[in-house]
């Protein structure tokens, strides 16, 4: 096997170090009766040649090569290629958890950057070192909110990622912690008299997302003022981290609980991704996670530890305020990366790109189906209503290499045939024109049918 | 007496301040290409939403980058630089070929909605990994869900509690052995279940007779780790799971030290009803300075029905898909279907390695293991003499009497060119090191570790003062960690 370095001479010496007559001798403590004497009925030992090559025909069976119109909390960004070069690094990729500071320095220093450059992004006082993605940041931004009022129930906009609010429902639903979901207006904020109705003296939190679920940036000054006039905290989740280039951060949030795969991490197929969590300095000792701190040696020099410890599992065991560990740390580095590339001019210039491709993309769709929810400001996604079901219409597109939006009706079904599409710096002209044809082809289908249709109600 | 330091050596490394104070007006590593859809006015489509300034994010050029983040990288240690003993972390050789697979375009593009028609290659990965995991684990089904070990314990746990309450109460405790790690105890608070310790005997093993008395209908679950902390399988494994169900229990294993089994011995054999694997140490996934990881939970049929929801399904027409339609299912624990980037490395893994390689790799982290204890026993205090598996734990009772600690011991370790072993853990012995060399060393590279350990024995005889100041050669001492928790510094800030 090529990754052992040992040979049978090797082994030999070693067992006859020990005393041993054979390898068998060591597994003497496994009771016989439970020893596995038959080989396990796994694929046989690969060559990498193979290995290269059957990965290589399952990249192709997975849409290598189309255009997509998907987002909905995973997006496709550029990946400067940099970042896959730094983070390949052996000194990053193969060490652990920075425990021991003195030879951790390059990833805790590294971390140090990732908090400074999240708070200086999401508007907070403090952000840890990462969650493991944002619908368990949201999670645990929840859980957070609850340890610091003492309350016990959540009011969960509707507009909150579906799949994020599914995550929150098993974490909570053992906590005894009751969820109040509350409904979107016509412009798809959150309806802000339902909201004030929904929270009670026992609201821990509001939890909202912005941009939300249909991309609609929500009007979370607003939300705050209810939210904190009945004592409860704001958490507000992050799923489009590129919409802080050019969208104000919730700066009247207590909690902030964003996933940051925007941020140079790949689609993945969903994962691995990079949650995490920020907020203000007094809640810092309920924050979950790890936390990287600055100090100095016993010469003065600076250098970085993790830091407050006592919140965690492997010091409080059953008291931590999360049962997390590992947490995304090469994500994290990923993301950091990111950031140090497009800094403080490029991330606005980025997001401006989106802006503009989605109001592009908008705007020409909306020529050949309905737009849904005018009147709040957008980012980089919107809801379009077909007169054809969008799964039918994405068939079509597939036969193009195009992969198009969301049908949303098995999350939203009072939406009808309504369908969730994201565009990028990466989404092109010609691509949104594609589409364009397609739509406006599923309309005159949709219409002739509809007359058909009207006809012959008309002729009964 | 001067110390012969074989395997390390100090040389030259480069300073290196915070990004932000190389940052400057004008510098960038960014260029976008020209737009090709008409510009817009920010300020009419966003209006008092429009964000006006990103404060004190950094500007700087590529270079500075790529110098900024080599030169960090090269404070770190890591196992491409050698032998790196954390105890039950099994910090296993990270191979190459796992991060080429895992980017090539169809894998690392694939969105995780795209239509199932276009995403058959990543089913088919996770299929595969299901499989392959099912079968090493000798368990019937598997969700690879959870992104972490603790997210793996906090879905089993769910699916404990779902089990229970179908069949009329959710029970109110869990047993955890003090030679537990931590997460065990914080997972089961989290889901809400009351902990009760339970003791371990002389051998360092589950303390059976304890057990019993302890088990009763109030408790849901055992989460016992096999091997042990101390590296101890626990050879009265069949009563501990015949205690557990005669009392309608659950017998939940943490999978962290499944490196001393893979091949040679399955959970689902003797008698575990549900367990967590970590990608991220048993198959090579690399822990990349603290994640991601990955926690697969591998279960019973019994447990089938309460399956964190999607799972994937073979159609009737041949193809594969994502069930959503699970009633008694715990719910989702994670957006979309967990951390396939490590189901990708994993699997890579598992096809390099085959029956006969993963076989052989147990044997070789057990050997190793056994190695080390015979190099240092009579050296290091052995609080436990049961044989070992995969690890090793030794006190610091020799040293501490010179007032050297289990730390110091570690920080001195550094100065040799080794990463230090667990320390203070397990808490069942005071002034633990707990040291587990995996299969990735050579013989070779474990006998300078023992050299090693046995030069720091003897300086602290001699010289305890060099090896409490330890480490003297990294390019920081002992770091204030006091002052780091009493003042925290989180954030770099402009200077006012």
């Amino acid at each position: 096997m090529r990754y052992l370095p040992k040979s049978p001479a090797d082994r030999e010496a070693m067992l006859k170090a020990i005393g041993a007559r054979s390898i068998d001798d060591l597994f003497a403590p496994i009771p016989a009766e439970y020893r596995l004497n038959r080989d396990l009925k796994v694929p046989r030992q690969m060559a990498e040649s193979e290995i290269v090559d059957w990965f290589r025909e399952r990249a192709r069976e997975n849409g290598d090569g189309y255009v997509t119109f998907l987002g909905a909390g995973a997006y496709y960004h550029y990946r400067p290629v940099i970042i896959d070069s730094l983070i390949s690094r052996g000194e990053f990729l193969t060490a652990y958890t920075p425990y021991q500071a003195e030879i951790s320095q390059g990833t805790l220093q590294s971390i140090f950057e990732f908090q400074t450059m999240m708070c200086e992004l999401t508007g907070m006082e403090v952000a840890n070192a990462s969650m493991y993605d944002g619908s368990t940041a949201a999670a645990e931004g929840v859980m957070m909110a609850a340890r610091l009022t003492g309350r016990h129930s959540v009011a969960i906009a509707r507009s909150v990622h579906p799949e994020y609010r599914e995550v929150l429902a098993t974490y909570a639903h053992h906590q005894g912690m009751p969820l109040v979901t509350v409904p979107f207006a016509d412009n798809a904020r959150v309806d802000l008299n339902q909201l004030d109705k929904s929270i009670t003296a026992d609201t821990a939190c509001v939890l909202i997302q912005s941009p939300n679920f249909f991309g609609t940036i929500e009007d979370v000054a607003a939300i705050a003022d209810i939210a904190h006039k009945h004592g409860a905290l704001l958490v507000v989740s992050i799923a489009e981290a590129i919409s802080l280039g050019i969208v104000e951060p919730p700066r009247q949030a207590d909690i902030v609980a964003m996933e940051a795969q925007s941020f140079g991490v790949p689609l993945g197929f969903g994962g691995p991704y990079c949650g995490v969590i920020a907020t203000r300095e007094q809640f810092v000792r309920q924050m979950p996670g790890r936390l990287v701190g600055q100090t100095t040696d016993r010469n003065g020099k600076r250098g970085f530890v993790l830091t407050l410890a006592t919140r965690e599992q492997h010091i409080r065991r059953e008291k931590a305020t999360s049962n997390i560990c590992t947490n995304q740390a090469l994500i994290a580095l990923m993301a950091n990366i990111f950031m140090t590339i497009y800094g403080k001019v490029g991330l606005r210039e980025l997001a401006k790109q989106n802006l503009a491709k989605a109001a592009y993309a908008a705007q020409q769709f909306g020529k050949h189906a309905k737009v849904l929810f005018s009147g709040a400001p957008r980012f980089n996604e919107f809801v379009v209503q077909t007169g054809e079901d969008p799964h039918a219409i994405n068939s079509r597109l597939l036969g193009d290499k195009i992969v198009g939006g969301l049908p949303l009706k098995k999350f939203y079904p009072e939406l009808g045939n309504a369908a969730l599409w994201c565009c990028t710096e990466l989404t092109t002209r010609a691509a949104i024109d594609a589409v364009v044809g397609t739509l406006a082809q599923s309309e005159r289908s949709a219409k002739s049918a509809k007359e058909r249709a009207d006809v012959q109600e008309v002729v009964r | 007496m001067k110390p012969t330091i074989r395997k390390a050596t100090q040389h030259v490394n480069q300073n290196e301040g915070l990004i932000f104070e190389k940052s400057s007006p004008g510098k960038a590593a960014w260029k976008l290409p020209p737009l090709d859809v008409p510009e817009v006015d920010t300020a009419t489509l966003l209006g008092s939403s429009e964000r006006k300034d990103l404060g004190n994010m950094p500007e700087v050029s590529e270079i500075e980058i790529i110098r900024h983040f080599t030169r960090l990288s090269t404070w770190n240690y890591a196992i491409d630089l050698g032998m790196y003993p954390l105890g039950s972390c099994t910090m296993k050789y990270n191979p190459r070929v796992n991060e080429v697979v895992s980017r090539l375009d169809g894998l690392a593009n694939g969105h995780p909605y795209q239509p199932e028609k276009v995403s058959q290659g990543a089913l088919r990965i996770l299929q595969t990994l299901s499989e392959c995991l099912i079968e090493i684990t000798g368990m019937d089904a598997i969700t690879l869900q959870p992104a972490a070990g603790a997210h793996g314990e906090l879905t089993g746990l769910l699916m404990v509690r779902a089990y229970h309450q179908s069949r009329g109460a959710p029970r109110k405790k869990i047993l955890i052995p003090d030679s537990a790690h931590g997460t065990n105890p914080a997972t089961a608070a989290t889901v809400g279940y009351a902990v009760e310790n339970l003791k371990s005997d002389a051998r360092g093993m589950v303390d059976v007779a304890a057990l019993a008395s302890q088990m009763n209908e109030e408790v849901a679950a055992l989460m016992l780790t096999n091997p042990n902390t101390l590296g101890v399988f626990e050879q009265e494994i069949h009563k501990i799971a015949d205690i557990m169900h005669a009392k309608g229990g659950l017998l939940y294993m943490d999978g962290a030290n499944m490196n001393a089994l893979v091949g040679k011995v399955r959970p689902g054999d003797f008698g575990v009803d549900l367990m967590h694997l970590n990608l991220h140490k048993t198959f090579s996934t690399p822990h990349g300075g603290g994640g991601p990881g990955s926690g697969p939970v591998a279960i019973k049929k019994i447990l089938e029905p309460f399956l964190p929801t999607p799972v994937v399904i073979t159609k009737s027409d041949g193809t594969l898909g994502f069930e959503y339609d699970r009633p008694q299912s715990v719910g989702r624990v994670r957006a979309f279907y967990g951390n396939f980037g490590m189901f990708v490395r994993a699997l890579a893994y598992t096809l390099a390695n085959g029956p006969d390689g993963l076989r052989q790799t147990t044997e070789d982290a057990v050997l190793n293991a056994n190695y080390i204890r015979k190099g240092l026993e009579g050296v290091y205090d052995l609080p436990y003499s049961t044989p070992t598996m995969h690890e090793v734990v030794f006190s610091d009772k020799v040293q501490a009497k010179k007032g050297v600690k289990t730390m110091d011991i570690a920080k001195r370790l550094i100065d040799y060119g080794f990463h230090p072993y667990t320390t203070a853990f397990p808490l069942i012995v005071p002034g633990a090191l707990m040291i587990e060399p995996t299969e990735s060393e050579s013989k070779e590279e474990m006998d300078l570790f023992i050299d090693a350990m046995k030069s720091i024995a003897e300086e602290v005889e001699e010289d305890p003062q060099m090896v409490l100041a330890a480490p003297h050669t990294t390019r920081v001492s002992r770091l204030d960690e006091t002052a780091a928790a009493r003042r925290p510094i989180l954030r770099w800030k402009p200077a006012a």
